[in-house]
């Protein structure tokens, strides 16, 4: 379980990014993050994923403690990020130096063709679309076969038709070994196609405003009345946590679970 | 209702036809003579004309001639090999202090604190002010010229070495943290590759300056190399021999150029680098 205790970020030049936030996200659970800009989404990620310390708080991953880049957390950013100088299999491959050059090969195979990329290992990352180099950014986080998987507004560079598609087949992937996924995203529509629960923060200073269960089946559709009345009430709640003046629930819970819909 | 279908896009060089191709490859290093051709002719033809006794600027079939008894007596190959020495040993020092140097200061920020300032100011000193002090300390012999050059060679290097670090994208070092890689490995595995474009322009920038300063090294008193050749004519009045010198200067230039670029081009092929030779313009 990844559970994230009053965590805390305050950055040198005194921006407080993230207060007390509180919350745990149980193994296999996919939980969608979204608020307005400068609600601290991207700092509580970045946190998780070790790469920027908290300032207080505690965050752990099955009782160990995470404070830097950890084997179990892979994470996927908002811009592909391959290495230029390397193939896309070598891409795919990166994070797999301590295994056997056989293993490797196999695995990078196998990802590669779960991204549907097989016939593109050997081209550069320059010769690919920005789908295609999203597609093995995802094969790289998850090739190294991580508990948690954090992604960073993953998809908002792309177009509507790639968007959807890369959903669907995050999805499916997620499937075959059902790490936990922590997704930041502006997207409503992507949060209640793929979260089993929203979170909802509140910005300046970054706090969890509101949590909502996602129970409908998948896979989703995103035509129906059902996805519809939850994506409304997500909507709500973001304007209500865009309103300064409506009041703060994490002063009456700070875990955030008496507000659970 | 619209249909869109997945059409394979080939790059213009597949498409062009191989002749084409070859044309291109013939055509584009002509290009490049044309101007030092042209230039060459059209003096050559006002020598003959009479426009110019050519005493003072002698025709190029001259120097070529003058180039070729050089090379008949032997005395060219000898000149060259001394100064391809010179250089090579010059160019071989400068990069390697150059790159260690730049890479200590662009890798650790308290080094650079430390080494940059004082690496910057001697940067603004005046090559030729470290003749007296260079044959003061180490003689008139090899050391002082080699040292010379090598001290020309370093600031580029350092200097590349340094910002090409300093400048390489945080997002992609994020990439390594998140793959937990160890300095070494950063170093190896981000960083080398990454600043490897920086690197070989710096190469190139100091090479060139390691000739510029093997001609300053050479005036030092020496009895070999294509700097004394210089000095030679001009001491004996002989206008074809420095001519020849300069263009044996240039042709020397121009190919050691040439081989860093023709070595380092299997490691960028990675390169979505903007190429106007490929028809942008």
């Amino acid at each position: 379980m990844l559970v994230l205790d009053r965590v805390g970020k305050t950055y040198p030049n005194g921006v407080n990014a993230l207060e007390r936030f509180s919350t745990e996200i149980r193994l296999g659970e996919i939980v969608a993050v979204i608020g307005g800009s400068g609600c601290g989404k991207s700092t509580l990620l970045r946190a998780i994923a070790g790469l920027d310390r908290a300032s207080y708080g505690a965050i752990t991953l099955d009782g160990e403690a995470l404070t830097a880049p950890h084997p179990k957390v892979g994470i996927i950013f908002q811009e592909p990020r391959l290495l230029p100088w390397l193939s896309v299999a070598d891409n795919i491959g990166f994070g797999l130096s301590d295994v056997s050059a056989t293993e490797r090969r196999e695995r990078v195979a196998a990802a590669l063709a779960k991204v549907g990329l097989s016939d593109k290992a050997k081209a550069w990352p320059r010769e690919l679309s920005g789908g295609q180099a999203q597609r093995v950014a995802i094969a790289r986080a998850l090739v190294v076969r991580p508990e948690v998987l954090l992604l960073d507004e993953p998809f908002s560079a792309l177009d509507a038709f790639t968007r959807r598609d890369l959903q669907d087949h995050l999805l499916d992937l997620w499937s075959e070994t059902r790490p936990t996924l922590v997704l930041v995203t502006h997207d409503v529509d992507e949060a209640v196609v793929l979260a089993d629960r929203v979170v909802v923060m509140r910005p300046r200073p970054g706090r969890l405003f509101e949590q909502a269960e996602i129970s409908l089946a998948r896979p989703r559709d995103r035509n129906s009345e059902l996805f519809e009345t939850t994506k409304r009430r997500i909507l709500t709640a973001l304007d209500r946590s865009l309103d300064q003046a409506a009041p703060d629930p994490t002063a009456a819970a700070e875990t955030g679970d008496a507000l659970w819909w | 209702m619209t249909m869109t279908l997945d059409t394979p896009v080939e790059s213009t060089q597949s498409l062009a036809p191989p002749s084409a191709a070859r044309w291109r490859r013939w055509t584009r290093p002509a290009l490049g003579l044309l101007l030092p051709l042209t230039a060459a002719v059209a003096w050559e033809w006002a020598v003959a004309a009479g426009w110019s006794n050519g005493r003072l600027v002698p025709p190029p079939s001259t120097v070529i001639s003058t180039i070729d008894e050089l090379a008949r007596s032997g005395e060219l190959f000898r000149h060259m090999a001394t100064t391809l020495e010179r250089v090579g040993a010059g160019f071989a020092l400068g990069v390697a202090a150059g790159t260690v140097l730049g890479a200590i200061s662009g890798y650790w920020g308290l080094a650079r604190q430390l080494l940059d300032p004082t690496i910057q100011a001697l940067r603004a000193i005046p090559s030729i002010a470290w003749v007296p002090l260079f044959i003061l300390w180490l003689g008139i012999f090899e050391l002082s010229k080699v040292a010379l050059i090598a001290v020309g060679v370093f600031f580029p290097i350092y200097l590349g070495v340094m910002g090409a670090i300093l400048s390489v994208d945080r997002k992609i070092v994020e990439v390594g943290r998140t793959f937990r890689l160890s300095g070494p490995a950063m170093i190896r595995r981000i960083l080398l590759p990454a600043v490897l474009p920086a690197y070989v322009v710096s190469l190139r920038v100091g090479l060139g300056l390691g000739w510029m300063f093997v001609v300053a090294a050479e005036f030092m008193g020496a009895s070999e190399g294509l700097g004394y050749l210089l000095i030679d004519g001009q001491q004996l009045g002989k206008p074809a021999q420095i001519l020849a010198a300069i263009v044996i200067f240039a042709i020397l230039g121009k190919t050691t150029d040439w081989l860093i670029e023709i070595a380092a081009m299997p490691f960028l092929r990675w390169q979505d680098a903007f190429a106007p030779s490929r028809g942008a313009f």
